[in-house]
């Protein structure tokens, strides 16, 4: 390599390299290519000495700035809660009920609540609130803790059978697995619960069944089984079931009772977004 | 050749073949002043075209008391377009879209009837370009001065040209750009705002930009622009056909050229004089001899200088003129009545003008100040409610166009024993009544619900019906209303 060959068309070196006696030659780079690409190692240089830059053991460099992306989102949250500061204010307040009058307000509060439901909300009661077997329908207008918007919010605040202090507990017990009732009686008084809905039912087990319902099951439903709120007890004689309205779930909830959990969500969430929840489940129709 | 009554003029075409190089450096054009019916006629264009960009913003037009009243309006903050009496939403863009298919169309029809017609009178890079000459011409002089300035030597009477040339190019760049910007706004308005430096940053930057682009284009640049940064001029070779109107040289009656004496006879020789003449006046620095070419706009002045020339060797005009490529190589060339304009590609460009232009009349005549659509809600798709009826969830979007307030009245058809909510009424019977704001889009929620017995299948067609109560205006929306199967 001590013999530095020349292209004799073009008198550039060649790098020596040869293939099939095509030579490569050493084109020098542009100088404009070259300048900018010193100008990138420079600048990289300084960037490591401002900016985060090399992993360490358990940490990293912190760079002159000190910047950081997480400090930055928490600087940007804090902002957005600033500029919401007068409007949650507002809705601290205002009357739940009342929320309906100011329009700005409430639009805050339903589309807030909207986000908010999707978040901690929609995995039991559905995306769209329609909710399942088990977890209630948000859209109708059938409520087993009452469905006034003080109401869904206090609901909200101390869950159903929830460890909060102030929950709201109902029991449907099993009456047939703790033998309170025989199974004659589980499906008499199913029939009678189904008569009152649906027509045709057997007379005689209805007959019986009303009996043991007066006796059993009306302190928390009612004598006219349209269901107690201080219970939570559903009203048995509309079109909507909670567990399901055929005979055989009937009667299983009968034999073995209910108890679902609604989780307390005071100690998790804001109050404002609380209210913001409660405001949008009202706003879905059923809302009283 | 001294006793020609036409001095030679010592000129090369830009684009001569011997001359051309991939990488060659711009050559400077200084156009000769044409005279003639043609540049008459570019006189008169310039002049309405620059009329009407600069007066356009200040014709004003009464709307009532709450939308401007100015005539021309692009209204980006309340998304609002005003032309006299139309005004458009977002919505309703497609009329632009409309309108650019007509400008193209018309492009197309004027191109392949009269070549590069627009690029030559009209397009906005010509007229400012010419203007920008004009102001040349009056502080440096015509073509030979200005060869010479550049010339000469820097003094300080060619420093003083120079300072007053560029300031007042820039001047003309600022009107432009200045302009622009009252289309966005109230005119009379702006103009204070933007005096007394309180305009907002963007009216500032956009004056900025086209004063820049003004003056760079019409300046510096000028037929550069036309040649290597248009695309037009690539589109319209597709345009043009053999019978479509051009600035021609009659080869035929110019060949073979060369000086000519006065007394000469015309035997034997063709009617050019190599001049270069036609050269000179070019804009665009081109030698039309040469035949069609892309840097060609069609401008003519070529023309009236060789007609000029004709004139004074006692020869018939038109040895340069507006011609088809047919004409360009006849011996006779063909007259204006001969050229065939009614051609299969004009009919099919003037159907398609016609067609589009009827469509986009229909659509704004039949255009209604209130818009609704109806949007279902699909999650959950239905609600059964405790006495067993269906419920159907919809959200209603109501445009009021009108400036004033209006009261709709929403009612179902296609269900019976329907009711209806809105969420700030309770349930009514049928049909539940909407106060909308003046230019507004409302949307409301409506919940539809009917007893279940109603419902025939898992699905049923119904109709939402809006009426405005006071005009009676209608607008009726089909959507579907979902229950159990
Ligand atoms: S050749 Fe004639 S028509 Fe074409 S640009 Fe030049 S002067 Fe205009
Ligand atoms: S075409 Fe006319 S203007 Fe051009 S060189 Fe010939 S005579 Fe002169």
């Amino acid at each position: 390599m001590s013999k530095v060959e020349r292209d004799e068309h073009s008198g550039t070196e060649t790098t020596g390299h040869e293939w099939d006696g095509i030579k490569e030659l050493d084109t020098p780079m542009p100088r404009w290519w070259l300048w900018s690409f010193y100008a990138c190692i420079v600048w990289s240089i300084g960037y490591w000495i401002v900016m985060p830059a090399w992993p360490l053991v358990s940490d990293y460099t912190r760079g002159m700035l000190g910047y950081s992306s997480r400090a930055l989102v928490t600087e940007e949250l804090a902002t957005v809660a600033a500029g919401r500061a007068e409007v949650t204010k507002a809705l601290q307040e205002t009357e739940l009920a009342d929320v309906k009058n100011n329009q700005e307000l409430y639009q805050f509060a339903v589309s807030g609540g909207r986000s908010h439901y999707a978040v901690n909300c929609s995995q039991c009661h559905g995306s769209g609130a329609q909710g399942g077997p088990g977890f209630p329908n948000l859209n109708d207008d059938d409520w087993l803790w009452g469905g006034k918007v003080d109401e869904i919010y206090a609901t909200i605040q101390y869950g159903i059978r929830s460890d909060h202090d102030e929950t709201r507990t109902g029991e449907m017990p099993a009456f047939l697995k703790d033998e309170i009732l025989e199974k004659g009686q589980v499906n008499d008084v199913t029939e009678y619960v189904l008569s009152l809905s649906q027509e045709g039912r057997d007379a005689e087990a209805v007959a019986r069944g009303k009996e043991v319902f007066m006796n059993e099951c009306a302190s928390c439903h009612g004598e006219n089984a349209k269901g107690g709120r201080e219970f939570g007890a559903p009203n048995l004689t509309d079109a909507i079931w909670f567990y399901g309205g055929d005979k055989e779930t009937v009667q299983k909830t009968i034999a073995n009772g209910r108890q679902n959990v609604m989780p307390a969500w005071a100690d998790r969430l804001d109050d404002t977004v609380i209210r913001q929840i409660a405001l949008y489940v009202h706003s879905l129709g059923g809302g009283e | 050749m001294s006793n020609s009554p036409v001095e030679k003029i010592d000129v090369q075409a830009v684009n001569k073949k011997e001359n051309r190089s991939l990488y060659v450096s711009r050559k400077k054009i200084h156009p000769k002043r044409a005279e003639g019916t043609f540049r008459r006629l570019k006189w008169i264009i310039m002049g309405i075209t620059l009329a009407i960009y600069y007066v356009s913003p200040w014709i004003r037009w009464d709307r009532g008391p709450l939308a401007p009243d100015q005539a021309i309006l692009i209204d980006l903050e309340h998304n609002r377009f005003y032309f006299f009496f139309i005004e458009l939403w977002p919505q309703e863009v497609y009329y632009i879209t409309g309108i650019l298919i007509l400008a193209a169309l018309g492009l197309f029809m004027v191109t392949s009837l009269f070549g590069r017609a627009w690029c030559g009178y009209s397009c906005p890079q010509t007229v400012w370009t010419d203007l920008f000459i004009v102001v040349e011409r009056a502080i440096e002089g015509d073509r030979n001065a200005r060869l010479k300035l550049d010339k000469a030597p820097m003094s300080f009477s060619k420093l003083m040209k120079r300072v007053s040339k560029h300031t007042s190019w820039l001047i003309i760049g600022l009107l432009t750009g200045g302009a622009w910007i009252f289309y966005f706004a109230d005119a009379p308005t702006l103009i204070q705002e933007v005096l007394t430096g309180e305009a907002r940053s963007v009216a500032y930057s956009t004056i900025g930009v086209l004063t820049a682009t003004t003056y760079v284009f019409g300046g510096l640049m000028r037929e550069q622009v036309c040649t290597y940064m248009c695309p037009w001029p690539r589109i319209q070779g597709a345009m043009v056909d053999e019978h479509s109107l051009t600035v021609t040289y009659h080869t035929a009656r110019g060949e073979p050229r060369g000086p000519h004496k006065k007394n000469d006879t015309w035997d034997g020789r063709g009617h050019c004089i190599d001049c270069n003449q036609c050269v000179a006046v070019c804009p665009m620095g081109i030698d039309i001899r040469d035949g069609a070419q892309l840097e060609c706009i069609s401008c003519a002045l070529c023309i009236d200088a060789c007609d000029a020339v004709m004139e004074k060797v006692g020869l018939p005009k038109g040895l340069i003129s507006y011609d088809t490529h047919i004409g360009r190589v006849s011996k006779e060339p063909i007259t204006k009545l001969d050229v065939p304009f009614i051609r299969p590609r004009t009919i099919a460009y003037a159907v398609l003008l016609t067609l589009v232009g009827s469509i986009m009349l229909y659509a704004l005549l039949t255009r209604s100040a209130l818009d609704v659509n109806v949007i279902r809600d699909r999650n959950p798709l239905f609600v059964q409610l405790s006495d067993g009826t269906i419920r159907n969830g919809y959200t209603v979007k109501i445009l009021n166009k009108v400036h004033d307030v209006r009261r709709f009245q929403v009612t179902i058809d296609g269900l019976e024993n329907a009711k209806a909510w809105n969420q700030s009424e309770g349930p009514q019977f049928e049909h539940i009544v909407v106060p909308v704001p003046g230019d507004t889009l409302s949307a409301i929620k409506l919940f539809i619900a009917a007893p279940r017995s109603e419902l025939e299948s898992g699905s049923m067609d119904i109709t939402i019906i809006v009426k405005d109560l006071v005009s009676g205006l209608t607008e009726k929306q089909s959507t579907t209303f979902k229950g159990p199967k």
